[in-house]
């Protein structure tokens, strides 16, 4: 049942082979009896989720079911869940209950979704190794079986581990400079960030409002699909979102793929990747070639300057996206404070983790007089200058293809004591959020018996066209059906 | 040494929306605390602001009002510091692209004269909680039902150069802003506040001199007062060859005193930046197009109708059409009474006498337009003298009737007009003064013979019980008494 795909648990579930609640208790006790070596939840809502499970039966028995009635998943802990504790890995929320439901997690309860529990994160979103959450690092399914404890990628590493470790079928996930992408290549599952403003940010704790994207994580394409029919759209209490029709994303996912035409970014083929690296990524394009598919090189030319710009835009932004952590209305507070000085400074000090501490300073550096158009201004100028080459090569090809990562999951701790190296994970992921196009990461093979994301980008609003792409892919390979052991 | 003073003004709006400018709760004044926040207010974790349309519309009907160009591309910024009754620790503004651009408004001086203040910019932002700090032990109590409210943060340039003016400046806004009905102009609870900005300079100098900002002025009478402390205190530091620090002050009213609240070295680096919660805000022809439709008179359109229709002065114009409310109040109440002249001495005196007395606005007053409007007709057509009229008026105030002519019939108001018996009664007068009589026909001048004239009516008043008309009276004893 665990190694089941959303599509089929939905079907089980519409012929009466396993009930909601079944299913629930199944996922339940997977989580109880395996998490202890992954880490990958913060919270386990059992109650909760059982509630809800007997509630989807009801509601199915009922003839009202929609595709996702009775589906266990989980939510990253950044999503906000009414009367669930929400996080987003950080000491500062260790207590905090909203009274208010993302609507990410609203449209999830809407359709039935049966929330299992809230996975772990990197600490405000901020890492790309899962080692910065206030609630212990996260351990990758895959190298455990040689003894090797290796980082799921950050910040969505819970909900990529849970879902590699089959103790969820999907989850939740959200991606500000490649937080899905990344841990989804590293633990072998796919996993989609859709067109900025094309999922509701409302409720999802910010980091970078500008970049923060919400999106899904699950083995497959045809899965991801249907986590997007459910999440897309336009919400009137977010501004930013946009107005525009959802298609039924899985409508299109068996579109043959003859006259698709591909472009590979070369600035995304340079020395930084491995050769076998490189290897399973160009195998991965010659499959699409076979399936009727044109390659052609393209340039991103100012992909460069891409992590740069991110390392001044995403702290600037989340300097000030951070300030309403206080300790004056909710969440963590200092003990005794003497006056507001020491309640501010303590409280921060205490409740904030270094990585967030370090982006706080550097996005408050960044914003200061003197110091804000060589730094801010010039970032937003290479923003421009990053997007327009998105749409240059988007004149010429349909995706774009690369390595979502320079190399497969590193083992914990190699890379915390260096920031930069670390930053350097998402060298090729984070263009993709500054242009705000949408992108997925498809398992597309193993080095060293770590798995290998493969990154599609499409232009904007194109998702359909990625799931697609994706989909026909899986239907030729198994890399995304390979279980670790 | 001659001085100039040069004043610039940044006033504070609030905005008379329904809902706050970025999410749905009331505005409403005066609620328990906290009971209007809701969580964006609050700032919980990953809310969002959603702008409000009207307070587009209303800065809009503002700008056109100043004569302002619209800006058609409105960014906000976030500016940047901690502060208790600020949930999000950044104010949500406008900086780079205000949605007012420049525009004016011209003021009247006491001397008849029109003097021309422009406007540098006016922008829309969301207003912060109260911080309260007494009844909580030494602890700060926060109440965020004001936080989220939208201003419009007016900003002069220094064109005002004395209390004077500023105060005439402020009026004129109050004005505005009332009777566009963007603002409820309620001062006493904070709708509109005053900074002020002062600098001194040797006369006829072209360079500025240092400036101080007082804040948080919230009456015309402290905004006047607060002037000329500091106008004082910068006079007295550059006589004694001091320099001006550039500082906020706080002015205290009630004690005529001012202290500094912080230096330029100690201000805040506010860290301003886009907001990249809210995307620039696209605003059309159709759009200001809807705004300026909505447009009602505006005080120095309804001044100028005054003066035509109702054949006021100037004064008397200029006095009735500033305030929205009693602007309507006079119309009303000359629909009823005719007598333009007399219903503006009527407001002018009685009305606003007893609407200071007793703090009242123009909406508050028991007594309505078309009230006093029947008051005017009975005064002027001599039923009831002056001094009943003030009865009948002191009835409709209390509430005790809401109908002038019954008033009067049940207080006996009503004037004696009959010629008949008045002139038994000023016959029955002049024979108890024969000495006064004399006198008076004694008299070559005229001056004074009207001036003796008077010490008849006294008498003759208390004989008729106060009832006699003193017009008729008149023109009996001048009868009488021979010329």
């Amino acid at each position: 049942m665990h190694n089941k795909s959303v599509a089929e648990l939905s079907r089980d579930l519409e012929s009466g082979k396993v009930s909601s609640v079944e299913l629930a208790q199944q996922f339940l006790d997977r989580i109880k009896q395996q998490d202890d070596q992954f880490n990958s939840f913060i919270s386990v809502t059992e109650d909760q989720a059982l509630a809800d499970a007997k509630a989807a039966d009801e509601q199915r028995a009922a003839g009202n079911a929609t595709p996702w009635t009775g589906i266990p998943f989980a939510h990253k802990d950044i999503f906000c869940t009414s009367g669930v504790r929400t996080t987003c890995g950080s000491r500062m929320l260790e207590n905090f209950v909203p009274p208010y439901n993302a609507t990410v997690t609203e449209n999830f309860r809407k359709a039935g979704a049966v929330c299992l529990g809230k996975t772990n994160m990197d600490e405000f979103a901020m890492g790309s190794s899962n080692e910065s959450s206030h609630f212990g690092p996260v351990t990758n399914p895959w190298g455990l079986s040689n003894g090797e404890k290796r980082v799921p990628g950050g910040s969505s590493g819970g909900s990529a581990a849970a879902v590699a470790a089959r103790l969820v079928p999907a989850a939740t996930a959200t991606d500000t400079g490649g937080s899905i992408r990344q841990p989804a290549a590293l633990c072998g599952i796919t996993g989609l960030k859709p067109t900025y403003g094309r999922v509701s940010r409302y409720g999802m704790i910010a980091f970078a409002s500008s970049l923060d994207q919400g999106g899904t994580m699950a083995r497959t394409a045809e899965d991801n699909a249907l986590m997007l029919n459910v999440m897309a759209g336009f919400d009137p209490k977010d501004s930013t979102s946009v107005d525009r029709a959802v298609p039924d994303y899985t409508a299109t996912l068996n579109e043959p793929l003859k006259g698709l035409r591909i472009g590979l970014p070369k600035e995304y083929f340079s020395d930084q990747l491995s050769p076998a690296m490189e290897e399973q990524v160009r195998a991965a394009v010659k499959e699409y070639e076979k399936l009727g598919a044109t390659v052609k090189e393209v340039s991103l030319p100012n992909a460069k300057l891409a992590i740069a710009a991110y390392y001044v835009i995403a702290p600037a932004e989340a300097s000030a996206n951070l300030s309403r952590f206080d300790g004056v209305r909710y969440g963590y507070r200092c003990e005794d404070p003497k006056d507001l000085m020491d309640l501010y400074t303590r409280t921060r000090a205490e409740g904030f983790g270094t990585e967030v501490k370090r982006r706080i300073l550097v996005g408050t550096y960044a914003l200061s007089a003197g110091y804000f158009d060589a730094y801010y201004l010039k970032a937003q100028k290479v923003r421009r200058l990053i997007q327009q080459d998105f749409i240059n090569a988007f004149k010429e090809v349909d995706v774009l293809m690369s390595p979502t990562t320079p190399s497969p999951a590193f083992a914990q701790g190699e890379k915390t004591s260096d920031p930069v190296t670390m930053y350097l994970e998402d060298i090729f992921t984070i263009a993709v959020n500054l242009a705000g196009v949408p992108a997925m990461s498809v398992p597309a093979g193993f080095v060293d018996g770590l798995p290998v994301g493969l990154q599609i980008i499409a232009n904007y609003f194109d998702e359909a066209r990625l799931l697609n792409a994706a989909h026909q892919f899986q239907q030729v390979t198994d890399w995304h059906q390979r279980e670790p052991q | 040494m001659q001085w100039d003073i040069v004043i610039g003004l940044e006033i504070h709006v609030q905005l008379a929306t329904q809902t706050k400018i970025f999410s749905g709760s009331s505005t409403a004044y005066g609620a328990e605390p906290n009971t209007q926040a809701n969580a964006v207010d609050l700032a919980m974790p990953g809310t969002l602001p959603v702008p409000n349309e009207q307070a587009f519309r209303y800065a809009i009907m503002f700008g056109l009002a100043v004569n302002a160009e619209i800006e058609r591309r409105s960014v906000f910024e976030r500016k940047n510091y901690f502060y208790p009754d600020l949930p999000k620790g950044y104010q949500t503004t406008q900086l780079e692209r205000p949605i007012v651009g420049p525009g004016h408004v011209d003021i009247d001086l006491a001397n008849g004269q029109t003097k021309r203040v422009r406007i540098h910019h006016a922008h829309l932002e969301e207003d912060a909680g109260k911080s309260l700090h007494e009844d909580f032990h030494g602890m700060t109590g926060v109440d965020l039902n004001r936080a989220g409210t939208p201003l419009i943060e007016v900003v002069t340039e220094p064109d005002m150069s004395n209390a004077e003016e500023a105060v005439a400046f402020a009026k004129k806004l109050h004005s505005l802003v009332t009777s566009l009905g963007i603002c409820d102009g309620d001062m006493s609870q904070g709708s509109m506040r005053f900074d002020v900005n002062i600098s001194l300079k040797p006369k006829g100098s072209d360079t500025l001199g240092t400036r101080t900002e007082t804040k948080n002025l919230n009456s015309f009478r402290f905004m006047e007062q607060a002037i000329a402390h500091e106008v004082e205190r910068q006079m007295d530091i550059l006589e004694d060859g001091g320099v001006i620090v550039q500082e906020t002050r706080l002015y205290n009213g009630d004690r005529d005193e001012s202290r500094s609240m912080r230096t330029k070295e100690e201000a805040n680096d506010y860290r301003y930046f886009p907001c990249p919660d809210l995307l620039p805000v696209e605003i059309d022809d159709a759009f200001i197009e809807h705004a300026r439709s909505r447009l009602p008179e505006l005080p120095d359109a309804r001044k100028a109708r005054f003066k035509e229709q109702y054949s006021l002065n100037d004064y008397d114009a200029g006095l009735l059409s500033g305030d929205a409310k009693l602007s309507a109040f006079f119309e009303e109440a000359v629909s009823h009474g005719k007598d333009a002249k007399l219903t503006a001495n009527w407001i002018q005196g009685e009305f606003s006498a007893r609407l200071n007395a007793e703090e009242k606005t123009v909406a508050e007053s028991p007594i309505t337009g078309a009230q006093l409007g029947d008051l005017i007709v009975r005064i002027a057509d001599n039923t009831v003298s002056s001094s009943g009229a003030k009865k009948v008026f002191e009835t409709l105030w209390n509430g005790e009737s809401d109908n002038v002519d019954a008033i009067i019939d049940a207080q006996g108001l009503k004037q004696v007009s009959d010629t008949g018996e008045l002139e038994k009664m000023v016959d029955e007068v002049l024979a108890g003064m024969p000495d006064q009589v004399a006198q008076y026909q004694g008299e070559d001048d005229p001056k004074k013979r009207k001036k003796m004239l008077g010490g008849f009516m006294g008498p003759l008043m208390k004989a008729s019980k106060g009832q006699g008309n003193p017009k008729l009276f008149n023109e009996i004893l001048v009868k009488k008494l021979g010329g």
